[in-house]
C-alpha cells in the first residue's frame, strides 16, 4: 500500500500537521490488553456493583427493574441492526426503517397521540425539546414545571431553557401532587408557553390530569405530559386527557438498567405539531414497482437540511432502544402490558400496606399511586437503605437527595418481578431498622 | 400496494388472543383495580398493540434484520461516520450483569466498579483530547455540541458579556449551526478557501466583540487537516472567543495530535465513531465533552470524583451549566469505549489512526483515474470524491451510491459537504483489509465504466435490494407515519 502511494512510511501522510502540534512520545494511557486480560479486568469492575441479579431491588425514580423477555436481547443483539448506521440508504435499511415505523405506531397507540418521532435520547431531552416546541408555537417565553416532575428532568429543562433565555417557573406540590391553586396563579401571572406535568409523578402519585389540562388550555398554553409507558397498560393515555405533547422514558420497555443509560426518550404530539417535531421521523411509501417501503421523511425540519433554522440539533437518536421497545411491546401485546401494569399496581399496594403498618413508618402522601410510593421513615432514609443492603435488599431511593427536607422519606418501587416473599422480606427488614440504626 | 410482495408489518401478523409472553399470576392478595385507582384515571380501550407469539416476533424481526446492512454484513465507507468494525468483546462487557443490572440510584458504596470505570474513562478521554476534564453526560455528538455551546454561553455570561455570534465553516456538519442556534446564538458562516481550509482573511473580518466561539471539525469534512489551526486559534482567542472541536473526525488524530495542543478549548468525541461502540442503527451513541481548566467550573454535574479511597459523584459547582440529561451517561456505551481503549492502549490507538489515514489515501489514490478528486491530499481518515465526470453522462452521485448497493457495499456519504458538487465522501476506516479496499476500487471503476457506456444501468440501480428507490416525495406529501387499526365501519 505504501508503494502504491509512492511513500516510505505512513508518517509522510501526516506532514500537514505541524511538528509543534504532534504528540511527543505516546499518550499517557495504560498499555493495551489482550481480550483475556480485558475480560478479567472489566469483569472484576462489574462484580463490584450491587446489581439487580444479586440484590432484591425496590429502586425506581425513573429507572425500573422490569422483566425483560429473553427474545428481546436476542433480536436487538443481531449485528445487522446494531452495527448499522442511520438509515440514509433506505434500500438496504428496510429492517431499521420498518422497525422504527412499527415503534412509532406503538408509541402512538400507547399514548393516544397522533404523531411521534423515531426516538429521543431520554425523557430529559424529550421534555426539554417539548418545551422548545411550545415556545416556538406560542411565541411565549415562560415554561411552567410542576415540582412533582422528576427533579433531574426539571434540571435538564432548566439547562436547555437558560441559554435561549426562556424563564422556567416551578409549581409546588401538596400531598404529593401538583398544587392546582399555585398552578392557576402561575398561569395567570405569566405568559406561559407550556406546562410540564408528570403522571404518575416522581412520587408515584396520580395527578388530577383532567383539571390540569382544562386549566392549561384555558390560558392558551400547551399541556406537556410526562408518562410511564408501563402505566399506560391500565391508565388513560395522555391523548385522552388533552395533552398536546406526551413525553416519557421507555427504559421500562425492555431496556436494562445499565447505571442510567442508554434508555429511550419518546415524544409524541397532536397532528398540528408535526412539523415542529425534533428528530427523525419514518414514513411509509412505495418504490417504482409499487412495493411498500419506508424512508426518513419530513426532513426539511432537520439540521442536515435546515442547519441553524432546524427544529432541533438532534442527529443520532436512540434507534436501537426504539427497536428494543418495539420488540418488547410486540411480545407483550395489549394483554401482556395490562398484566404487567396490574402486577405492579397490586404488588406496590400490598407493599405499602405492609410498610405503613410497621411502627414508626407511615405513608408520605395519601394520593392514589401506580407502582411506587413514598414512605416516611423513623430514621434517615439513607440509614434505612444502608441497613437493608447488608441483607441483599435495595430498599428504595432516599428522597433527601432530590427534595430538601425529605431526608426521612424513601421512594419504594415495586415491579412485576418482585415476589410476595421479596416484599415481606423488605417489610421485615424495615421492622428491624429502628433497633439497629 | 401488492400484499404478496410487501413484507408484513408486525400488526399485520396479529391474531386476536395470541401472546408472546406468559406472566405469573399475582402472589399477593388481589384487589379490584377500581378500589385502588379512581375510575377516571383508567384506560377504557386497550392500546392496539400486535397480538403475536414469541416465534412470530422472532421471525418477524429476524426477517427485518436480513433487510438491513451493517458493518458485520460488509464494507461501509460512510464518510464522517467512522463505520469501523466493532469488537464483540465490547458488547459482552456492556452486557455483564454487574453493569447491565445496575440501577443508577444504587448507593455509591455499592456501585464502585461502575464509578471507577467512568472515572478512568474520563481521564483517558481527557488525555486523548488534551483537555483538563471531560463530562460523559452527552448522549450523542450533537448533544455534546449543545453541551459545548451551553458552556460557551455560561462562560461569556460569567465574564459579564453577552456575545451573540458563533462562527461555523461552510463545510461544517448541520448539527454545528443547529446546536449554536438552540442556545440562542446567531450563526455566522465562514467560507473555505481553495485548499479546503478556513479562509483566514474572511475569519479575521468576521471575528469581533460579538464572537462567542468558532466551531471547527479537524480534520475537516473534506478529510483535510487544518494546517492553519494555530493561527485560527490565535485569531479567535484574540477576539475573546472560544474554539470548539467537533470530534466527528477524531479517528484520524488519536495519539498523533491533540485538540488541546491545537488550541481548542472545548472538545467533543463521538464514542460510537472513534471508540467503536457501534452505531445501533442511528444510536445510542455517546458524546463526551472535554474542556480546558478554565472551563471546568462550567461542566455539567455530577462529575465522578476519587478521594484516593473511594469513588463518588460530585454535584458541587455553582457555575455549572447543570444537567443535559437524566442520570449520568449512556453508561452501557461507555463500557464499550472503555473496553476498546483498554485493549488498544496508546500504541494501538496511534496505529488505529495511522491505518485509517493510510487506508483512506490508498482508496483515494486508487479512485483518482475514475473520479474527480477536488482536493489532492494527502487526506486524513477520509476524502471527498466527486461524480462531476459521471454527471456529463447523466449519472449523479446518488446513482453511483445506489449502484454500489448491488455489489453489497454501503455507499459513501453523498452530497456532503455542501461545498463539493456531486460529493462522495469516503471513509474506509482502519479495520478494512487491502483486499476489501481493492475490491471497492474495482467496483467503483466498474461503475465509472457503466456510467460512461450504459448510464441507464446506473441510473436505475439498485436491482438486488429488497425494495428499489423509494418515492420520498410521496412520503413527505402524504405522511403515513404510523399504522392505525381499521375502524369497524371500514371493515363492514
Amino acid at each position: 500500500m505504501l508503494r502504491a502511494l509512492g511513500i516510505e512510511s505512513v508518517d509522510e501522510l501526516f506532514t500537514n500537521i505541524p511538528a509543534s502540534l504532534r504528540v511527543q512520545g505516546s499518550l499517557r494511557l495504560p498499555p493495551g490488553l489482550s481480550e483475556i486480560e480485558a475480560e478479567r479486568l472489566i469483569g472484576s469492575l462489574a462484580t463490584r456493583n450491587a446489581s439487580s441479579d444479586r440484590y432484591v431491588s425496590f429502586l425506581g425514580a425513573g429507572a425500573y427493574d422490569h422483566f425483560i423477555p429473553a427474545a428481546v436481547h436476542h433480536i436487538t443483539g443481531r449485528a445487522e441492526f446494531y452495527t448499522s448506521y442511520t438509515p440514509y440508504q433506505p434500500e438496504v435499511s428496510q429492517g431499521n426503517l420498518q422497525s422504527f415505523y412499527e415503534y412509532q405506531s406503538m408509541i402512538c397507540t400507547l399514548t393516544g397521540m397522533d404523531v411521534t418521532n423515531a426516538s429521543m435520547y431520554d425523557v430529559g431531552s424529550a421534555a426539554a425539546e417539548a418545551c422548545l416546541m411550545a415556545r416556538d408555537l406560542t411565541r411565549r417565553q415562560v415554561i411552567v414545571v410542576s415540582e412533582t416532575v422528576h427533579p433531574e428532568v426539571r434540571q435538564v429543562i432548566n439547562t436547555y431553557m437558560t441559554a435561549p433565555g426562556v424563564e422556567v417557573v416551578a409549581v409546588p406540590q401538596v400531598d404529593g401532587v401538583t398544587d392546582l391553586d399555585r398552578l392557576q396563579d402561575a398561569l395567570q401571572r405569566y405568559d406561559v408557553a407550556g406546562v410540564v406535568v408528570q403522571h404518575p409523578n416522581f412520587f408515584g402519585c396520580l395527578e388530577p390530569v383532567d383539571e390540569i389540562g382544562t386549566m392549561i388550555h384555558s390560558h392558551g398554553a400547551l399541556f406537556i405530559a410526562s408518562v410511564d409507558p408501563i402505566s399506560l397498560g391500565i391508565l388513560r393515555p395522555p391523548g385522552e386527557y388533552g395533552a398536546d405533547i406526551a413525553v416519557g422514558d421507555g427504559q421500562a420497555l425492555g431496556m436494562s438498567l445499565s447505571f442510567g443509560g442508554p434508555y429511550l426518550g419518546f415524544l409524541a404530539a397532536r397532528e398540528a405539531l408535526l412539523r415542529r417535531m425534533p428528530g427523525r421521523i419514518v414514513g411509509a411509501t412505495v418504490d417504482g414497482q409499487g412495493r411498500r417501503g419506508f424512508v426518513l421523511t419530513l426532513q426539511a425540519r432537520e439540521q442536515h437540511i435546515r442547519r441553524e433554522r432546524a427544529t432541533s440539533n438532534i442527529c443520532s437518536n436512540h434507534a436501537l432502544n426504539a427497536l428494543t421497545a418495539a420488540v418488547y411491546l410486540s411480545l407483550m401485546g395489549p394483554e401482556g402490558l395490562r398484566e404487567v401494569a396490574d402486577l405492579c399496581l397490586q404488588k406496590s399496594h400490598y407493599a405499602r400496606e405492609l410498610i405503613v403498618n410497621i411502627p414508626g413508618f407511615e405513608g408520605s402522601f395519601w394520593s392514589p399511586f401506580f407502582k411506587e410510593f413514598a414512605i416516611h421513615t423513623p430514621v434517615p432514609a439513607t440509614e434505612v437503605v444502608r441497613y437493608c443492603a447488608q441483607f441483599g435488599v435495595l430498599a428504595g431511593v432516599p428522597l433527601g437527595r432530590f427534595v430538601p427536607g425529605m431526608d426521612d422519606h424513601l421512594l419504594v418501587a415495586v415491579t412485576e418481578k418482585r415476589t410476595r416473599e421479596d416484599i415481606e422480606r423488605l417489610a421485615n427488614l424495615l421492622g428491624e431498622v429502628r433497633a439497629h440504626v | 400496494m401488492s400484499e404478496q410482495t410487501d413484507y408484513p408489518l408486525i400488526f399485520e401478523r396479529s391474531q386476536p388472543g395470541r401472546r408472546g409472553v406468559s406472566l405469573p399470576a399475582s402472589d399477593v392478595p388481589r384487589k379490584r383495580v377500581a378500589d385502588l385507582l379512581p375510575p377516571q384515571a383508567l384506560r377504557e380501550k386497550p392500546p392496539a398493540l400486535p397480538e403475536v407469539s414469541e416465534v412470530d416476533v422472532v421471525r418477524h424481526y429476524t426477517g427485518l434484520s436480513r433487510r438491513n446492512h451493517g458493518v458485520d454484513n460488509g464494507f461501509y465507507p460512510l464518510g464522517s461516520c467512522t463505520m469501523k468494525y466493532n469488537p464483540k468483546i465490547n458488547e459482552d462487557m456492556a452486557g455483564l450483569p454487574g453493569f447491565a443490572g445496575l440501577h443508577p440510584y444504587t448507593p455509591e458504596e455499592l456501585s464502585q466498579g461502575a464509578l471507577k470505570l467512568m472515572y478512568e474513562l474520563e481521564q483517558y478521554l481527557s488525555e486523548i483530547a488534551g483537555m483538563a476534564r471531560t463530562t460523559l453526560q452527552p448522549a450523542a455528538g450533537a448533544h455534546g455540541e449543545l453541551t459545548g455551546m451551553l458552556i460557551v454561553k455560561a462562560y461569556h455570561r460569567h465574564k459579564g458579556q453577552d456575545r451573540r455570534q458563533v462562527i461555523v465553516p461552510d463545510s461544517a456538519h448541520g448539527t454545528n449551526p443547529a446546536s449554536a442556534a438552540m442556545c440562542g446564538f446567531d450563526v455566522v458562516t465562514v467560507k473555505s478557501d481553495a485548499t479546503g481550509g478556513v479562509d483566514l482573511e474572511e475569519l479575521r473580518r468576521l471575528v469581533g466583540p460579538e464572537t462567542a466561539a468558532l466551531m471547527l471539525t479537524n480534520p475537516s469534512t473534506l478529510g483535510l487537516f487544518e494546517k492553519n489551526i494555530a493561527e485560527i486559534a490565535r485569531i479567535v482567542h484574540d477576539a475573546g472567543g472560544l474554539l470548539y472541536y467537533d470530534g466527528a473526525n477524531a479517528n484520524a488524530i488519536c495519539g498523533v495530535s491533540r485538540p488541546g495542543d491545537m488550541g481548542f478549548d472545548i472538545v467533543h468525541f463521538n464514542l460510537h465513531k472513534t471508540f467503536s461502540t457501534p452505531h445501533g442503527g442511528g444510536g445510542p451513541g455517546a458524546g463526551s465533552v472535554g474542556v480546558t481548566a478554565e472551563l471546568v467550573p462550567f461542566l455539567p454535574r455530577p462529575l465522578v470524583a476519587f478521594d484516593g479511597n473511594r469513588y463518588g459523584l460530585d454535584y458541587s459547582g455553582p457555575l455549572s451549566i447543570g444537567r443535559v440529561r437524566t442520570f449520568y451517561a449512556n453508561f452501557g456505551v461507555l463500557v464499550k469505549a472503555y473496553t476498546y481503549i483498554r485493549m488498544l492502549g496508546p500504541d494501538g490507538l496511534l496505529r488505529m489512526s495511522k491505518d485509517a489515514v493510510l487506508n483512506a489515501n490508498y482508496v483515494m489514490n486508487g479512485l483518482r483515474p475514475y473520479y474527480h478528486i477536488p482536493y489532492p491530499g494527502p487526506c486524513q481518515h477520509e476524502f471527498v470524491a466527486s461524480a462531476v465526470r459521471q454527471k456529463k453522462h447523466g449519472v449523479r452521485a446518488l446513482d453511483v451510491a445506489k449502484r454500489l448497493l448491488d455489489f453489497g457495499i454501503h455507499p459513501p456519504t453523498i452530497y456532503f459537504p455542501l461545498i463539493v458538487e456531486e460529493a462522495l465522501m469516503i471513509e474506509p476506516t482502519e479495520t478494512e483489509s487491502k483486499e476489501t479496499l481493492d475490491r471497492f476500487i474495482s467496483v467503483m471503476a466498474e461503475i465509472a465504466r457503466e456510467a460512461e457506456q450504459e448510464p441507464d444501468k446506473v441510473q436505475n440501480a439498485p436491482y438486488t435490494t429488497p425494495v428499489g428507490r423509494l418515492d420520498e416525495t410521496r412520503a413527505a406529501r402524504h405522511p403515513d407515519l404510523a399504522w392505525r387499526p381499521k375502524r369497524k365501519e371500514e371493515d363492514g
